[in-house]
């Protein structure tokens, strides 16, 4: 389903990194792994479209990202693939269900109603539809994040140091939560994480 | 759930920096909405009440006063003219048409003008109800007089001395309601209309009676007839340089031209109007000023927000245009609240004015205030343009890898 190849990324101090070839099947779950600096989030965002490479492709369900232009790469990323930022990046003047019906809006796709609330059940804040940002814990508002992630029915959701700030618990938690809702809705899912914690919880990984 | 709701959503989240910009728009809209609402009618009044009157023969004094006093009866009379002078200008060959005033008496503040039927025709006056005064006491009220003072055809009621106030009654003689105007949208709306015996019968009366302020001028007054102007519409207008300074030099009296004095009038109260203008803008200015400064300094903390759109898939030009709008929304909101501010304000000013004459209304509307509204959204989306330029500068990538 993913595939890059011959990928480097140039930095502006002129490092060059380089990325081994990597194949990512359909609803696999993978994990990122490397030390901080490693280039993990570089290769997210290039995988997710948000930084153009120095060199080599990426091409999700054969389509070569870095050959469509930027708007139509913008439209694309919206509605194939779902990221799960470090932080939440909840739009706070926003409700939650507003939140996520920004994510079908920007995406331009019909905001499915139905869905969304049914989302929040799943991850189990169905109850925090109509709070605002400023009103949520922080595995809350994480949580809403996965759910904005999920709702333009991605083939691919992304999730960057997911686990970070968390306690063991509440990090065995969110992996779980992550890798039930990627599969439920059908994605393949690929985490970057430096956190040991993690690595029990997936097979395949690729490191950096 | 689209852009406009987003935007409205970030304006009522920063609720006292919107309604902060909101008013300062709406104060610069407002100012420029009542300046341009009194001027324009302002404008229209002077023009429609002198449209057809090329010149006023009066007693001398100030030409500007004959003017307000004969033409928009809002000043005091600058004097009287003898009454045989005044007839000799009106058959002099020159003047087409000429209508004799008698000015002295009011009724509730409403001025009661001796006049003939010359003056009907000049103002083109048609009667509602009732008949056109024929004899002596006999009157035909203005459309605002009567609906503002309930006198209604049939009704009598006692003029009183002066043009204001009800201080002097004359209470030998009382005046019979025959007729009331159809609305002119002049001032004859709010004159009451009657013949020039009959005011001089009022001072008659009580100069026989030995009333308490008769005196030897007003005794002199009567006996020798005396109206207070003559208003005059030429034959041909080459006579406009002729026939005034015949006036001024070769009698006592002296002739002034509407059209000049109203001129005169507006470049006095222009001054006013200009710094008033200039000062709106200012607050215009200051407006598009603080507009601009409260987006640039949210696009600091908005950049996350904004990141976040453009990371589920929204276009630059979407999230450029998003925050452009919430600027145009500021100052579409004030410039509609400044209109109606400006209105309203208008219309208080004129419910306070004392001379019903020259009555300010808010509940008009020009077609120009179309452009305020277009200046007000040509302003705002100028003050959020280089807030949102910024949108093409943030690398999204960067933002939200990074902690916030």
């Amino acid at each position: 389903m993913i595939r890059i190849s011959s990928l480097v990324h140039v930095y502006d101090q002129g490092r060059s990194l380089k990325f081994p070839d990597w194949e990512i099947g359909d609803m696999e779950q993978w994990l990122l792994l490397g030390a901080s600096g490693s280039g993990k989030s570089t290769l997210l965002n290039i995988i997710a479209g948000l930084l153009k490479p120095g060199q080599g492709e990426v091409l999700i369900n054969g389509t070569d990202l870095y050959a469509l232009s930027a708007r139509e790469r913008d439209s694309f990323r919206g509605k194939h693939i779902g990221i799960v930022f470090q932080k939440p990046h909840l739009i706070r003047s926003l409700d939650v269900l507003d939140n996520l019906e920004l994510a079908a809006v920007m995406a331009g796709l019909p905001v499915d109603h139905e869905r969304n609330l049914s989302l929040l059940a799943d991850l189990g804040i169905g109850e925090l539809a109509k709070n605002y940002p400023d009103q949520l814990s922080q595995g809350q508002l994480q949580r809403v994040s996965v759910a904005r992630a999920l709702v333009n029915k991605p083939d691919l959701l992304i999730a960057d140091e997911p686990t970070s700030s968390l306690d063991d618990e509440n990090a065995g938690q969110v992996i779980r939560m992550l890798a039930i809702r990627a599969k439920d809705n059908g994605a393949a899912l690929l985490i970057a994480t430096h956190d040991a914690r993690v690595r029990d919880h997936c097979t395949k990984t690729y490191l950096l | 759930m689209n852009i406009f709701k987003i935007s409205g959503k970030n304006l009522i989240r920063n609720k006292l920096t919107s309604i902060l910009n909101i008013i300062l728009v709406a104060f610069g809209v407002g100012i420029l909405s009542v300046l341009f609402l009194a001027s324009t009618q302002i404008n229209n009044k002077l023009e429609k009440n002198a449209r057809d009157i090329d010149l006023v023969v009066g007693a001398k004094g100030s030409p500007l006063q004959l003017i307000l006093s004969s033409i928009y009866h809002i000043d005091n009379p600058t004097g009287n003219i003898p009454a045989k002078d005044a007839y000799k200008l009106m058959h002099n060959p020159m003047v087409k048409r000429a209508v004799p005033l008698a000015l002295g008496d009011n009724y509730k503040g409403y001025r009661i003008v001796g006049t003939d039927t010359t003056f009907s025709h000049l103002y083109g006056l048609a009667v509602q109800q009732g008949n056109f005064w024929q004899k002596d006491l006999e009157v035909t009220i203005g459309s605002a007089v009567a609906s503002e003072s309930k006198l209604k055809v049939g009704d009598s009621f006692f003029g009183a001395h002066g043009l204001t106030g009800n201080g002097d009654i004359h209470k030998q003689h009382a005046y019979l309601v025959k007729g009331i105007l159809k609305p002119q949208g002049n001032i004859t709306d709010n004159l009451i209309l009657t013949n020039i015996g009959s005011v001089y019968k009022m001072h008659e009366e009580k100069h026989d009676e030995n009333h308490s302020h008769t005196t030897t001028e007003e005794t002199k007054e009567i006996s020798d007839k005396q109206i207070t102007a003559l208003l005059i519409q030429y034959k041909s207008p080459m006579s406009v340089i002729v026939f005034p300074r015949m006036v001024n030099q070769s009698t006592n009296m002296q002739a002034a031209s509407p059209a000049m004095e109203s001129a005169r009038l507006f470049s006095l109260i222009g001054v006013g109007i200009d710094t008033l203008k200039w000062f709106a803008i200012f607050i215009m200015g200051v407006a598009a000023l603080s507009i601009f400064i409260s987006l640039y300094n949210a696009m600091k903390e908005r950049k996350y927000d904004l990141a976040i759109m453009r990371c589920l898939g929204a276009s630059k030009f979407k999230v450029f245009f998003l925050v452009l709008f919430e600027g145009i929304l500021v100052t579409f909101i004030g410039t509609c609240l400044g209109l109606f501010i400006g209105h309203v304000a208008l219309e208080v000013i004129g419910a306070c004015q004392g001379a019903s004459q020259a009555r300010l209304t808010g509940f008009t509307a020009f077609p120009q205030e179309i452009y305020l509204i277009w200046t007000g959204l040509f302003i705002g989306a100028l003050a959020s343009l280089i807030p949102a330029m910024q949108i093409y500068k943030v690398d999204i990538a960067e933002t939200l890898t990074k902690d916030r």
